[in-house]
């Protein structure tokens, strides 16, 4: 397990990364968790020419409500935050019920939100997440030109991101919720720190026994984390009964794209999706609004 | 009066003595493989195959000689002036070293890099161009017998096909009878899947030769260093006694460490041609796809049951998959292992069996993965066959195990295979077991639960397995007979080195073996240095692996610790100025018999023994024992499990599991736990997760430890350990061996109870490992699921 010869860059603020990350082009990565990208590395599956490594630049580690309801995560805020934040506990339990489903403690002490859906792994939990919630990245240039991104134009293909050369992902951010936000997330996994056969996310916003917006987002089942529109659109405007539950679950069932392989059949991963988006949706925190 | 030595506090048999190999471990003072440098040392990588089936139509090195850095590019023509480019097999087959004609399977070894240091040795093997020509793959031994297969090993003179042996034991007329007269026939058909022993540390080697004084030492990850240094010796022609083998500190063996790389005889071949230490650390990946596997067999088998229940013949065949080489680790004498070891514990009559290999586009082995050869898969198979002719007869789970098992009056008995069990209470074990997990209240449980739409099964199993070869009688390797050896130096104080052939890999050998020698001589356990795994400083034995140290270096142990002692009695009758039949012995001491006052302790003994012996005896507290067993130990156990099945999403979870292990006498009570909790893990995980599978192309699905799937500690369940001792009437010190019999047992117990789950549906087999969606395809479609290669990978 030994890389190719790279250069190393540990830049102390955004702007000394712009530089490094300019001088190398498309031939620079960023470094943040790194446990994605130094496994790629050490497999060579991956031979970047510069390793820009952000963790040393002040000011990305936060998580934070804004004024506006909004929620923003920067770009080293670490699995193992989230995992035992009680903002997320309280208003985001589609997030709160991811944290602790990725991969093992020792990764999420070191792997980022955002690095995960820079990485746009099929099989990345976050990425779904984010899609359930509407959420998007907020990514900057040497300039200091901000823009947000959807999740959904973010992650273009399997390892894919619609990020520019020469601009950082700084940030996620989940929109104000419309309503009370109830949900979960539900991986099947075939051990602990193992990627998911099945992962569905789910986060309703609520008035009272009333959907105003669903988000369904399915992992491991395509060449990308899958959003279930008419899933979530057959829920708008509706309340949860045995029909309208059944009715998204077939739905989501039938916007998965799996494959066969070692973790099972086309067959089987559509059951799941459709086991566990019924399961999540009757469960207990689904209909505790 | 003195007062008697407490055994247990001075850490004799029976103390729960803490390793004393755990404190440099847990303070990272150990010292493996990689943890050595000397001096001038350079790195060497392998190149190895993507394809597992296919021509080299050429290999250029060209680039590769040229990075800086790089000392030498090997490959397998340079090999061949050595006559190194293929080298024998235990199994009296051939294994190439470094590809010349063609690849076989995929990660084969085609090239190394020698140089400074492995980044540049890895990009030398980034740099090697090699041009392919693609050719059909085999991945399972029924595609190895198709029509037009390709010959695997056309480059063996006389190959015609793709079987690499044929092996039958038993009665076949006297079994033939035995079913004639059956009410019932019972059948089943299994796969016990390839998996791979995966020790956290992978193999490696450093060589360093000394051009001037021509001594070869070799530093290497091996579970038998002794049997090592005579195949180096045998397969690069060089005398053995320049040659020294050193097994340091070792991550785990589990069989994987038994065998001889290719990895070791290129860092050997560059060391001599370069007269520089080399050193070679396999990565995780080359350990998963090119070392030896374990198992990977498909079983037919038979019973012939009358309908009271008892078994009246067996009757089975085995086909197996050996990779794309004959390279199995077992005596020699037999060619799928110990395998007719199954069935032993339950008294049938009549038994044949038969079993055929095959060459296949896959990683060569069948080392014997926590098991004595082959015995995990006879005793998979044995419980499979078992649960399937209870339910078959209708009959009662437990009730059928003990109609059938050998009773306590009928030891030592002779098994239809012509094995010899010393001795047992099978029975006990199987009660023992039943009532600890309640039995009876669990069928009743699992009633209640099933009428809720509920599913909970129970799963039984039961294991013996012969333990320590062997007999030298029967058992050699490559000629080499099968015994073990202990030496033993008493120093003037009383303190004491023991050296023993056998090699821990973190069984506790350091621990365990000087309470064998506390036991004997009553000399503290914190007094005895044990030492392992270096040929020049150890006697010859054969190695750590089939749970055999302690039937056989074990049993040395004593025998030299006797031969000590004897000659301490005549210290001590000179020292007491008694005749030597005057002298009696208690733990530690001798005193004069009728004056229990006048004695004098082992240690006064070894200081005479330098200082003040009688006239005429040679000086000196030492001395050695070689051990030759009458017979194998056989450790027997009942192992129960209970689970609940999710209906939906196949998925299953572990209730309660319940182990009952008889491996007679116990040396160190928490290390025979330790052990029995850690092969109980590895039972669940075969059950559950760990395999290794092939695409069509022949694509190793496994390859690294996100595909190849241990358990964690978070999904391992907890596990209820109960135990019954029955002593080995043939063992000095009555121990029979307990390193691997939960690995053995076990994974029938996981199976079994799932299987039970469903036992409304009429499904006979789900191959392991029973992975969610197979349990879910089971029930949906009220079928059996196969789970033989190639594995199913195409979309749509
Ligand atoms: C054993 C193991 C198990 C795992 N299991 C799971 C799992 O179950 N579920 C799951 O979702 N994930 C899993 N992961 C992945 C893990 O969550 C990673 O932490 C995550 O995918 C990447 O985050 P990172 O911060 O480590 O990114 P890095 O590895 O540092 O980077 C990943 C990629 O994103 C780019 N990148 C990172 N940050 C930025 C940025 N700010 N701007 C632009 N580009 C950026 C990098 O250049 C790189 O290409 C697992 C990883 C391991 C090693």
């Amino acid at each position: 397990m030994y890389p190719s010869r790279f250069h190393y860059e540990a830049p102390s603020t955004l702007d000394e990364a712009f530089e490094a990350i300019e001088a190398y082009g498309d031939e620079a990565k960023i470094l943040a968790g790194g446990m994605s990208l130094i496994p790629l590395i050490k497999l060579r599956f991956a031979a970047p020419a510069c390793i820009v490594d952000i963790n040393n630049i002040p000011g990305l580690d936060y998580l934070e409500e804004e004024s506006d309801g909004s929620l923003r995560i920067g770009a080293l805020c670490r699995h193992r935050t989230l995992e035992r934040s009680s903002l997320l506990r309280n208003n985001y339990p589609v997030m709160f019920a991811t944290a602790p489903l990725i991969a093992d403690p020792m990764v999420r002490n070191r792997g980022t939100l955002v690095g995960s859906i820079c990485h746009a792994d099929p099989q990345g939990d976050w990425a779904s997440v984010m899609l359930s919630l509407g959420g998007e990245i907020i990514a900057r240039n040497a300039e200091g030109r901000e823009r947000s991104i959807p999740v959904s134009q973010f992650v273009v293909g399997p390892f894919q991101n619609s990020l520019q050369t020469g601009e950082i992902a700084v940030a996620a951010k989940v929109p104000p919720a419309r309503g009370t936000r109830t949900g979960t997330y539900l991986k099947l996994e075939r051990r602990v720190g193992d990627f998911a056969t099945v992962g569905v996310a789910i986060n309703l916003e609520m008035s009272g026994g009333t959907i105003n917006r669903a988000g369904i987002a399915l992992t491991g089942v395509g060449g990308n984390n899958i959003q279930c529109t008419s899933a979530e659109q057959s829920l708008a405007g509706k309340s949860l009964n045995a029909s309208t539950i059944d009715q998204a679950a077939r739905l989501a069932a039938d916007a998965a794209q799996p494959k066969n392989d070692v973790r099972g059949s086309i067959e089987y991963k559509r059951h799941i999706v459709y086991t566990f988006v019924q399961r999540g949706l009757s469960s207990r925190e689904a209909r505790a609004a | 009066m003195a007062q008697a030595l407490d055994e247990i506090k001075i850490g004799g048999l029976g103390a729960s003595r803490k390793r004393v190999e755990d404190d440099r471990f847990l303070v990272g003072k150990g010292n493996y493989i990689d943890d050595f440098k000397l001096p001038g040392m350079l790195h060497m990588e392998i190149l190895r195959s993507p394809l597992a089936h296919a021509r080299i139509k050429s290999i250029d090195t060209s680039k590769a000689w040229q990075i800086p850095g790089v000392h030498m590019v090997l490959t397998g023509d340079m090999a061949a002036q050595h006559n190194l480019a293929w080298m024998p097999t235990i199994s009296y087959d051939t294994q190439p070293v470094l590809a010349t004609d063609k690849v076989r399977f995929q990660g084969q070894e085609i090239a190394c890099v020698v140089a400074d240091d492995p980044y540049i040795a890895k990009d030398g093997c980034e740099a090697i161009v090699v041009e392919y020509e693609p050719l059909p793959v085999i991945v399972n031994p029924y595609q190895a017998v198709a029509e037009g297969a390709p010959i695997i090993r056309d480059d063996k003179e006389g190959q015609t096909d793709n079987i690499c042996y044929r092996w039958e034991v038993g009665d076949r007329e006297g079994t033939e009878r035995a079913f004639a007269q059956a009410d019932l026939v019972s059948k089943i058909e299994l796969h016990y899947p390839r998996s791979h022993p995966s020790p956290i540390e992978c193999c490696g080697s450093i060589a360093d030769y000394n051009a001037a004084t021509t001594k070869l030492t070799v530093y290497m990850t091996t579970q038998a260093p002794h049997i090592i240094r005579a195949a180096v010796a045998i397969v690069a022609e060089l005398p053995e006694h320049m040659i020294r083998v050193i097994s340091p500190d070792i991550g785990g063996g589990f069989g994987n460490k038994v065998p001889v790389y290719p990895g070791y005889v290129c860092s050997i071949l560059c060391s001599i041609l370069l007269a520089r230490p080399v050193k070679w650390i396999e990565d995780k990946t080359g350990n998963l796809i090119s070392t030896h596997y374990a198992r990977d067999i498909y079983y037919k088998g038979e019973l012939a049951l009358r309908k009271d229940g008892k078994i009246l013949g067996v009757r089975f065949h085995c086909d197996t998959d050996n990779g794309m080489s004959f390279s199995d680790a077992q005596p020699t004498k037999f060619k799928i292992g110990l395998i007719h070891s199954a069935f032993a514990a339950y008294g049938i009559p009549f038994g044949y069996m038969t079993a055929q290999g095959h060459y296949t586009n896959k990683a060569p082995g069948g080392v014997a993965y926590r098991c004595s050869f082959r015995v995990t898969e006879a005793m998979f198979f044995q419980e499979r066959q078992i649960h399937a002719a209870a339910d078959d007869l209708g009959m009662d789970q437990a009730e059928f195990r003990r109609v059938n098992l050998v009773k306590d009056d009928q030891f030592p008995f002779r098994t239809p295979y012509g094995f010899l069990l010393d001795s047992g209470q099978y029975e006990k074990c199987l009660d023992v077991a039943l009532n600890a997990i309640g039995y009876k209240e669990f069928l009743r449980e699992k009633e209640e639960a099933r009428a809720q739409g509920r599913r909970l099964g129970i799963g039984i199993s039961t294991m013996t397995e012969p333990l320590g070869a062997g007999n030298s009688r029967e058992y050699d390797i490559l000629g080499i007979k099968m015994f073990d050896s202990a030496e033993l130096r008493v120093h003037p104080s009383g303190k004491a080195i023991l050296k023993i052939g056998s090699k821990t890999q973190g069984q506790g050998h350091e621990t365990t073996f000087a309470q064998i020698v506390t036991h004997e001589l009553g000399i503290p356990a914190a007094d005895i240095l044990v030492q392992h795994g270096d040929t020049d400083n150890t006697p010859f034995g054969m190695g750590t692996y089939a749970s055999r140290s302690t039937p056989t270096a074990g049993a040395a142990t004593s025998m030299v610790a006797r031969k000590i002692r004897a000659k301490a009695r005549k210290l001590a009758a000179h020292l007491l100025e008694v005749s030597d039949e005057d002298v009696e012995w208690e733990l530690g001491r001798f005193y004069v018999r009728g004056a229990p006052n006048r004695g004098v302790t082992i240690q006064e003994c070894a200081m005479a023994a330098y200082g003040n012996m009688p006239d005429g005896m040679e000086p000196g507290l030492e001395n050695n024992a070689y051990y030759d067993p009458p017979n194998m130990t056989w450790p027997f156990a009942a192992y129960i499990v209970t689970v609940e099945v999710d209906p939906e999403t196949g998925v299953w979870d572990v209730l309660r599991m319940v182990a009952v292990d008889d491996c007679g006498v116990r040396i160190n009570p928490m290390i025979v736990e330790g052990q029995i909790m850690g092969g109980m893990a590895e039972a669940f995980a075969m059950a559950n997760m760990q395999f290794i599978t092939y695409d069509a192309e022949g694509n190793c699905v496994g390859s690294n430890y996100m595909d190849y799937l241990l358990p964690t500690a978070w999904e391992t369940p907890g596990f209820e350990l109960h135990e019954v001792v029955t002593p080995s009437p043939h063992h000095p010190i009555g121990a029979k061996g307990i390193g691997e019999c939960a690995c053995v047992g076990g994974p029938a117990a996981f199976v079994n109870a799932v299987h039970n789950a469903l036992d409304d549906l009429r499904i006979r087999n789900i191959d392991m490992p029973l992975l969610p969606h197979r349990v879910w395809e089971a029930m949906k479609y009220k079928r059996d699921v196969s789970g033989m290669p190639p594995l199913k990978t195409e979309a749509g």
